[in-house]
């Protein structure tokens, strides 16, 4: 069964009484990527933990095209990605443990996407060690591994050298083109330009705009929308 | 003074000749202790990382027994276990009083405890940095729970050395469903404080030092197991 189109009805989240959705209304398609921009505390983070099932909305509707939430089907990787005590290879296959994979096929499909991420020849070292391009570059094998409809991203490169961002960005592409919808946060507006189909908007607890990616940068319709541009793009605009 | 000079020299004497009573006592109690935290570690991690990880309710009065458990006196243990392997007793039929089973049983009931608290700490500091992570893969308790004690191993390598050190020096619980029978249920602890008693300090003297030099080994032992894997892997 599909999960598109996900739909998002008046969706709040007001942990002690402090709204941090405060009706959030969005609609999602099945393919692409949708990048959501906010200022900091606009609960762009919240809206994705939301989404994912990690956070219970306190009201509104999450509709998945229809049919019931599956959580097997949808993933998300943090900001900074937990690594196990353990190998690359072991985190890596850790995403097909609930999955009941047998351990042989966990690890022959493991090796398989170390090599799509470029990790193979760091299989057995400690992934504690990694880098923290590496590290996220694991964190995305390893969701990628389960094969999942809707990625949610929790601004995977903020913390990120640009060589690494490039590399993030290559997997993040690559994970588009097999037919996975991603949804993903960051701050970084040029990034947002690079990877994005569409945007969503978020201030305040709510989606103010969701449009193209040209049309965002070109035409915001919102005030909020222009000022948060125009706060980030005159540092951007002088490269 | 020099009474107790001749109780060390004959106890250093005691331990050069391998003196086969020695042995016999420290081998049993190494049979029992091992048996009681190899099975303690089967019952106390998985269930200290369930009170971490688990959501029930009762959870935190749960919590609050264990960590009491943790200091139960080991006479009070020997007596509910008797009560337990007498003959009158629920067990009664078993005939393990008096015998190194029953020692292990109770050994167990004290560890275990100990063992769990330590774990459930443990365990639930990890949690807390992984449980949106695991959640987001969607890992049910019981992965979640053997995921944590697979990578929480090198800190809970404490727990087990608690258990051990807690099994190896406790001496009320043993003495009361052993019965501290020569060749059957004397082990270390029991044997000290019977030839002290005595007066026999040699032998009183050579079986302390062993279990002296027992508890230092084993934790060597670990503790050089323990910072050679970390290195490998924090």
């Amino acid at each position: 069964m599909s999960l598109f189109p996900l739909q998002l009805r008046d969706v709040v989240f007001r942990p002690n009484g402090r709204a941090v959705l405060d009706g959030v209304d969005l609609t999602l398609s099945g393919e692409g990527i949708t990048v959501v921009l906010g200022p900091n505390g606009a609960g762009k983070s919240v809206l994705l933990r939301t989404i994912c099932g990690l956070l219970p909305s306190t009201g509104g509707v999450i509709d998945w095209g229809g049919g019931s939430f599956d959580p097997l089907a949808v993933g998300m990787v943090f900001q900074h990605p937990v690594m196990l005590r353990s190998s690359v290879i072991d985190n890596i296959a850790l995403g097909l443990v609930p999955r009941g994979v047998g351990a042989r096929e966990r690890r022959m499909a493991a090796m398989a996407m170390l090599e799509q991420i470029g990790l193979a020849d760091r299989a057995n070292d400690n992934a504690r060690q990694l880098s923290g391009g590496e590290q996220q570059r694991l964190a995305l094998g390893r969701v990628w591994l389960t094969r999942p409809r809707l990625l949610l991203l929790d601004e995977p490169t903020s913390s990120l050298d640009p060589s690494a961002v490039e590399a993030v960005e290559r997997i993040v592409r690559q994970i588009r083109t097999e037919g996975t919808k991603i949804l993903m946060t960051t701050h970084n507006l040029g990034q947002a330009t690079r990877l994005a189909d569409d945007i969503v908007f978020l201030a305040g607890g709510r989606v103010r705009e969701h449009v193209s990616v040209r049309r965002f940068f070109s035409q915001p319709s919102s005030v909020e929308a222009r000022q948060f541009i125009q706060g980030e793009l005159p540092w951007h605009l002088a490269f | 003074m020099g009474g107790f000079s001749q109780a060390f020299a004959d106890a250093f004497s005691l331990l050069w000749d391998f003196d086969a009573r020695v042995f016999e006592i420290v081998l049993l109690s190494l049979q029992v202790s091992g048996l009681a935290v190899l099975i303690g570690t089967f019952i106390g991690l998985p269930l200290g990382a369930c009170l971490a990880v688990g959501s029930f309710p009762g959870k935190q009065t749960a919590a609050v027994i264990v960590n009491g458990f943790m200091g139960l006196p080991s006479v009070v243990v020997g007596v509910v276990v008797y009560l337990v392997l007498s003959r009158s007793g629920p067990m009664g039929d078993f005939g393990l009083l008096y015998t190194p089973s029953a020692m292990v049983i109770a050994q167990v009931v004290l560890v275990v405890p100990l063992m769990a608290a330590i774990a459930r700490q443990v365990v639930e500091d990890t949690w807390r940095q992984y449980r949106e992570e695991l959640a987001a893969l969607r890992f049910g308790w019981r992965d979640t729970v053997r995921v944590l004690l697979h990578d929480c191993r090198f800190s809970l390598s404490v727990a087990v050395l608690a258990g051990l050190g807690r099994a190896m020096s406790e001496v009320g619980a043993v003495m009361i469903v052993g019965g501290n029978i020569d060749r059957s249920t004397r082990v270390m602890t029991t044997a000290i404080a019977l030839e002290t008693s005595k007066g026999d300090l040699p032998l009183a003297i050579a079986l302390g030092m062993v279990l002296l030099a027992l508890i230092l080994f084993l934790n060597a032992g670990a503790f050089a197991l323990r910072t050679s894997v970390m290195r490998r892997f924090e």
